[in-house]
């Protein structure tokens, strides 16, 4: 079964609703837990957004009364949160499930079910965040939570950030785990590291920084949770505890986070360009590179998002360097893209505009970052909307557009049709201005001295302009996404097939099979004969790829609910310890706890025990299929 | 695969030989090294600094048999699994730095 519009638009007719559900609820196929990260994604992607006009509204007029306190704290909260790990986490794995495998040749990831695991993992914490709205309020301290106002005043919202941020957490390590050991063991014959494509190699980098900052997060979050729940003082002053110990360890997660996320976005630039560019990707090995030395880096700056805590001076310097000797692989590349479209025929569909596009925007970003990592002129900057216009520059400008430009890039490959490109301009333009009207003036209103996350502002402080200008901005972008949004629904109506090589100009191996992909990938593993091989077998006069094997059986494993109801254990779990109270209720709560760690053991029993191994699609199956899908 | 001629068997049982010798060594080297550490914390007259420092160094040592000997890190191929154990290594070792060095309230 591949993943085309009808599975997914509509239940099958003969089968129904239930075994619709039943698909997508037990699948371990990469192609379609790619489909439900987007779609996941695309979800809190609303839901952030929605919660970004309110925080928005609220900030058009001075005084405003829409939301106040508290519940602005929330909202404000709420969009950080699920717009890092709810949004831009999913999306890039969603790519990374879609294309990897693809790229390398491979027929699914190293761990199958661990990856079906790491989707409900995900989608089931940022189900019990959500939850927080109807039970009680959202947490309120921030995206950070820094100690000691999440451990010691704020009420029950913090206990679902910590528990949902905890599930979905050991959702994207296990996804991380699972992109290392599929890049490193599943490359095709052929394919050796320095003949990756760039998204992969971006992927690899990616994962591995998940592997090393993630557990930072993990203890972290036990730590207040132990501070919540159980009294203990690991940021309690008073009792011998350092709250400056969770900054550091937010930030030793936090910093390398970021160039999780915009790390893909790098690679699906390195794609989109020289693809759209009919050339090969200028400056591979340094593109390489610089890949890895920016994940490296990624390590040793953390300081620079607490250069006021008081650290001291020769802290602050150490950082500071660090951080701006970033600017130099990220510099290789930005130079890498531009000399990849100087004498190109350059195409500019909807994804090359947000591909190049996110040149300059992201330079833009950039360059406000390596003003904020002078520890003196920081000191004026911090807790400034400066701050806010400089990381939703890089964040919405660099993680955003490029995701978006791979979302048309490849929406083909993992649907069978193109996503309109009328509709994907206007997509685009109102996108794209509308995110510099409204992230643009915030510079001036940081250096204007408004603070951030502060729910308004006074009349006569002359800030009224530049914020109404902004919320007009807010409005473009939320049109450019609702036009995202009607687009997908009419390319699944009355979209136009695509070929496999959908662009006509693709270089890498995702390409050389029909689209969508089948569920096999390859019917014969690829033999790999150098960086981009697709591109090369065409310019060598072949239709396909050389294949590395006869064609034969192959080999698949079986769906599983077990990913599925391991999660729901893991939310369980969650629940008790979210509503145990000191009090009355703890004993009950923790029983709830229990059966859910009951649970979840015993579907670990039961996965250890069942013996299944997978099953196979037959050389005569895969003909048939290769015969009846487009080339 | 055809069948494995009598030198490549006889290869082969030596390699296991020499194997199982490298287990007992380290296993033996492993009971010692955690006597010692448990030896010098009940001694007395030694001072507390020493002693954690030795038993640390100690740890340090079984770690890297345990990965070498027992976890297969020596053999062939295992450059990867190297990386990444350093890489994490690395890591964990400048977070502990960032604790002890610039905490500011200690």
């Amino acid at each position: 079964m591949s993943v085309n519009a009808e599975s997914l638009m509509q239940p099958n007719q003969k089968n129904g609703l239930f075994s619709w559900l039943k698909t997508w609820l037990t699948t371990v196929d990469h192609k379609k837990i790619a489909v439900l990260y987007l779609f996941g994604g695309g979800l809190f992607f609303l839901i952030g957004g929605i919660e970004a006009m309110l925080i928005r509204l609220q900030l058009t007029a001075p005084e405003n009364h829409f939301l106040t306190g508290s519940a602005y704290n929330q909202v404000l909260t709420m969009h950080g949160t699920t717009m890092i790990f709810f949004v831009a986490m999913p999306m890039i794995f969603a790519f990374m499930n879609a294309v990897v495998p693809l790229q390398i040749g491979a027929r699914d990831v190293a761990f199958p079910f661990v990856n079906a695991l790491g989707f409900w993992l995900f989608f089931l914490g940022g189900i019990i965040l959500n939850l927080s709205w109807f039970l009680g309020g959202a947490p309120e301290a921030g995206w950070t939570a820094y100690a000691p106002l999440s451990t010691e005043y704020l009420g029950r919202g913090m206990d679902f950030y910590v528990l949902g941020l905890q599930v979905a957490g050991a959702g994207t390590l296990m996804g991380g785990i699972n992109f290392l050991v599929t890049i490193i063991n599943m490359r095709a014959p052929g394919m050796t590291f320095m003949r990756m494509p760039l998204f992969t190699w971006t992927a690899f980098v990616t994962s591995a920084l998940i592997l090393f900052a993630f557990p930072a997060l993990t203890v972290g979050l036990f730590e207040i949770f132990f501070d919540r729940l159980f009294g203990g003082n690991f940021f309690n002053a008073t009792n011998g505890g350092n709250s400056i110990i969770f900054e550091h360890i937010f930030w030793i997660f936090g910093h390398p986070e970021v160039y999780i996320l915009i790390l893909p976005s790098f690679g699906i630039l390195s794609e989109v360009i020289s693809t759209f560019s009919k050339k090969r990707l200028f400056g591979y090995h340094s593109m390489v590179f610089a890949t890895i030395l920016i994940g490296f880096l990624a390590f040793m700056v953390w300081v620079h998002h607490m250069f006021t805590v008081g650290l001291g001076p020769i802290a602050n310097t150490i950082f500071a360097l660090a951080t701006m000797a970033i600017a130099v692989p990220t510099g290789i590349k930005i130079f890498n893209w531009i000399f990849t479209m100087w004498g190109g025929q350059i195409r500019f569909t909807t994804a090359n505009l947000y591909a190049v596009s996110f040149i300059p925007t992201f330079v833009m970003g950039g360059v406000t970052g390596v003003m904020l990592a002078i520890p003196a002129a920081d000191f004026q900057f911090q807790d400034s909307y400066f701050v806010v216009a400089h990381f939703h520059y890089v964040i919405v400008g660099g993680v955003i557009l490029g995701l978006f430009a791979g979302l048309y890039y490849w929406w083909p490959k993992m649907f069978g049709r193109c996503l309109n490109e009328t509709l994907g301009k206007i997509n685009f333009w109102f996108f794209f201005i509308g995110f510099h009207v409204t992230f643009f003036p915030q510079h001036f209103l940081g250096l204007m001295g408004m603070p951030r996350r502060y729910f308004t502002y006074l009349p006569g402080e002359h800030l009224t302009t530049l914020n109404v200008v902004s919320s007009i901005g807010a409005i473009g972008m939320a049109i450019g996404v609702i036009t995202l949004v009607v687009n997908i629904v009419y390319t699944f109506v009355k979209g136009e097939k695509a070929e496999g090589d959908a662009w006509g100009t693709g270089r890498t191996l995702e390409w050389s099979i029909p689209s969508p992909a089948p569920e096999y990938n390859f019917a014969q593993t690829p033999l790999v004969k150098g960086i981009d091989t697709y591109w090369k077998e065409k310019m060598d006069g072949n239709k396909k790829v050389t294949a590395a094997e006869p064609l034969g059986d192959v080999h698949m494993p079986s769906p599983s609910i077990m990913p599925f109801l391991m999660s729901i254990s893991l939310t369980i779990v969650s629940f008790g310890f979210i509503f145990s109270d000191k009090g009355v209720h703890r004993t009950v709560s923790f029983a709830v706890a229990g059966i859910g760690i009951a649970m979840m053991l015993g579907c670990m029993l039961v996965r250890s025990i069942k013996d299944d191994s997978g099953f196979h699609i037959h050389k005569e199956e895969i003909i048939e299929t290769e015969k009846g899908m487009s080339k | 695969m055809s069948k494995p001629s009598n030198t490549s068997l006889y290869m082969e049982r030596q390699k296991r030989k020499r194997e199982l010798t490298y287990y007992l060594v380290s296993f033996f080297m492993m009971l010692l090294l955690t006597g010692l550490s448990f030896a010098a914390v009940a001694m007395k007259g030694i001072e507390k600094h020493f002693t954690a420092f030795f038993i640390v160094t100690l740890a340090v040592i079984q770690v890297a048999f345990q990965l070498y000997y027992f976890m297969h890190l020596k053999d062939k191929n295992h450059g990867m699994p190297a990386l990444f154990i350093y890489s994490g290594a690395f890591v964990a070792f400048i977070t502990v730095l960032a604790f002890v060095s610039i905490v500011w309230i200690s």
